[in-house]
């Protein structure tokens, strides 16, 4: 990838009109799982999220924790994965969820390093909340690595003020109160989330849990910049299907928020007589 | 809030705090605790530590709970000297007798406090994890008692070790939910819990049953569990020549009858020792790391996964242990030390006989490292030592029966 961060590539595009798309894939799952990193470029992605998995994924659903379970079960070592990733040599931004154990375990300078050589260039912890974050803030600023922090429909405003201000990359908004998993429909929670985080900052606001369609994508991204798709995607992999068929199912949720979301935003940005936001 | 660093060598950050005090907004015992659990959970945590300061010092709430204590769970549950056993051993064994305290455990004391303290917080229901089932009793019985709806989270491994735990709970009309992922024992039972309370902090509260989770639960349950203690340092006056016995001794697997236990004595003499499984020995095989939203002792492998532990205790069968404790060990008040599931076993049976008291097989290990140590120099002839028996072994006794 090239050496520009994680949070000035994003916002490049952002700003550019473009719904930002970030699929994920749990590390390890199959022989082959950095195919789905590949076909997920391939498809349109503006970013990739990669699981190191854990043990016990206090902020999973069945889905990813079946994901995990299997990844571990196959013997795959936090190492092990990010040599791999460093031989990929794919063209998208690539974002790490791993939890605080695995960073810990390594320490928080030597993980976020071993990052920054594999050419990861954001982190997510999502066990890590901001105000335990202090150290590793630094580490990964140190490594040029961008951490990310999630923000919740629980989030008091001061909390979210400072979410908005000490996250890097950009603004993991957590749709509803729960676990991650796919879900039925986008609840009420997810617009808020956005919104008020959209008052406090212009760094790009993804909103992330629970969006399994191309129509869940399209709505999330009327109020944020963007979406991450995990549980759906990861669902299809368990299930057995091909990078290729799960590459699909990306690039048709790209073309949903193309035609869509960006259609939109271009004819309000008409409407409105400016130029950008 | 301070800026909390990350990892080894973090102790400079931390104020000095009085040995088993506050831990101050960050919940640090040292270098140990904090709060690490998803944002969606941090708002949750800090109202209920706002609302438990302002109970803890509120006197109407310390005299509803002392006078649920006295006249609903039986306290002050009574310290016994053990006669026969103390004569075949050569020390002066006192057990303080959580067995008979309501519902078989110690485990009432702490969830008769937070459930007093969740319907002062306006929660209409409680959630619960649990090992060997005592804990989810007590939740079941402090739900009937306040009114209040419980669910219950139980390793599917645990449920079919502990099946009369199981029926007493939904004897008590509470809600009991198997899990299969893991190792199907309580720390899977606690991923669990942790997941729904996420979705249902609104109307929930989380009742952790030991000295573990995010802050405030380590220090939260260590108070509600430090009438043992309290009491047992008053008992031990009356019936001991020198008033403080020469040892105390507690089973730790989170951690909960220890911490109320020492909390009554860190401040005297005593030598503290805290007894874990050897199968799950999270103090002495254990490293620095996080699980379930806490900093301390946990069993992992040379990746951070986390390590299952093995137990033929249900309730100790946990691959960590409060952050309190891991503290107490650093600064050297407190050892911990492990013992065999054959020891426990043979322990079960040596005070069955001796004393015509059946413990549980989690008590049985503090119990057990007492029959090791006692006439050596851990434990001279002459020394006065106090067991905490943290609970009794009805429920144990069909898994018992099924050993070889």
């Amino acid at each position: 990838m090239t050496e520009e961060s994680l949070e000035t590539y994003l916002r490049a595009r952002r700003d550019a009109g473009r719904a930002l798309l970030v699929p994920y894939v749990t590390g390890g799952l199959t022989d082959d799982w950095l195919a789905y990193v590949r076909a997920y470029a391939d498809a349109g992605a503006d970013a990739v999220e990669i699981g190191l998995p854990f043990s016990d994924p206090m902020l999973d659903g069945g889905t990813i924790q079946e994901a995990s379970d299997r990844a571990l079960r196959r013997g795959v070592t936090p190492d092990r994965l990010l040599d791999e990733i460093a031989s990929a040599a794919v063209e998208v931004p690539l974002v790490v969820m791993t939890y605080s154990n695995i960073v810990f375990r390594a320490g928080a300078k030597a993980f976020c390093a071993r990052l920054a050589e594999a050419g990861v260039s954001g982190l997510v912890v999502p066990d890590v909340p901001h105000d335990e974050a202090g150290s590793l803030s630094v580490a990964a600023t140190a490594a040029g690595i961008d951490l990310v922090l999630l923000a919740a429909p629980s989030t008091p405003p001061a909390r979210l003020r400072s979410i908005a201000e000490e996250s890097r990359g950009f603004i993991y908004g957590v749709t509803v109160m729960g676990t991650t998993g796919e879900r039925a429909s986008m609840p009420d929670s997810a617009r808020s989330v956005a919104a008020r985080l959209r008052e406090l900052t212009t760094r790009p606001v993804l909103l992330g849990f629970g969006i399994s369609t191309p129509e869940h994508a399209v709505e999330a991204c009327r109020h944020a910049d963007g979406v991450v798709v995990a549980s759906a995607l990861m669902r299809r992999v368990l299930d057995g299907a091909t990078p290729a068929e799960v590459g699909s199912d990306v690039a048709a949720i790209r073309r949903a928020l193309d035609t869509q979301v960006t259609a939109s935003a271009d004819a309000l940005r008409q409407a409105l007589g400016n130029e950008g936001r | 809030m301070s800026l909390v660093l990350w990892g080894p060598g973090d102790d400079l950050a931390h104020r000095h705090r009085s040995i088993m005090d506050d831990p101050g907004a960050a919940g640090r015992f040292g270098r140990f605790g904090g709060r690490f659990v998803p944002e969606s959970l941090v708002p949750a945590c800090e109202e209920l530590e706002e609302a438990f300061r302002d109970a803890w010092g509120d006197p109407t709430f310390r005299a509803t709970l002392n006078q649920t204590l006295e006249l609903y769970a039986g306290r002050p549950t009574p310290v016994t000297p053990a006669l026969r056993l103390s004569a075949e051993l050569g020390v002066t064994l006192l057990l303080k007798r959580e067995d008979l305290a309501h519902t078989g455990s110690h485990k009432i004391n702490n969830v008769l406090g937070q459930a007093l303290l969740a319907r002062r917080m306006g929660k209409t229901r409680l959630l619960a994890e649990t090992g060997a089932g005592q804990h989810g009793v007590a939740t079941a019985t402090a739900g009937a008692l306040l009114g209040l709806d419980v669910t219950v989270f139980m390793g599917e491994r645990d449920m079919e070790r502990q099946a009369l735990n199981v029926f007493r709970m939904r004897l008590l009309g509470a809600e009991v939910i198997g899990v299969s992922s893991g190792s199907r024992t309580l720390k899977d039972a606690c991923n669990e819990a942790l997941r729904h309370w996420v979705a249902s902090a609104d109307d929930a509260h989380y009742c952790i049953g030991s000295v573990m989770g995010p802050h405030p639960y380590p220090w939260l349950v260590r108070e509600f569990q430090r009438v043992i203690g309290e009491e047992a340092r008053g008992q031990c006056a009356s019936l001991l020549p020198c008033g403080t016995p020469d040892v105390v001794v507690a089973c730790v697997g989170g951690g909960s009858n220890a911490a109320g236990t020492f909390a009554g004595f860190v401040d005297t003499p005593a030598r503290l020792v805290g007894v874990e499984p050897a199968g799950g020995a999270a103090m002495t095989a254990g490293e620095p790391g996080v699980l379930h939203g806490f900093y301390s002792h946990v069993l992992q492998d040379e990746n951070g996964q986390i390590r299952e532990a093995h137990s033929v205790s249900a309730g100790l069968d946990y691959p960590g242990i409060g952050p309190e404790h891991a503290h107490l060990a650093d600064l050297g008040r407190a050892s911990y030390l492990s013992v065999t599931d054959d020891e426990a076993i043979a322990a079960v049976a040596r005070l069955a006989r001796a004393e015509g008291i059946l413990p549980a097989l989690e008590s049985a290990h503090a119990l057990a490292w007492v029959l090791r140590a006692a006439g050596t120099p851990e434990l001279p002839p002459g020394s006065t030592v106090l067991v905490t028996l943290s609970g009794r072994g009805d429920k144990d006794a069909d898994q018992l029966a099924r050993l070889p």
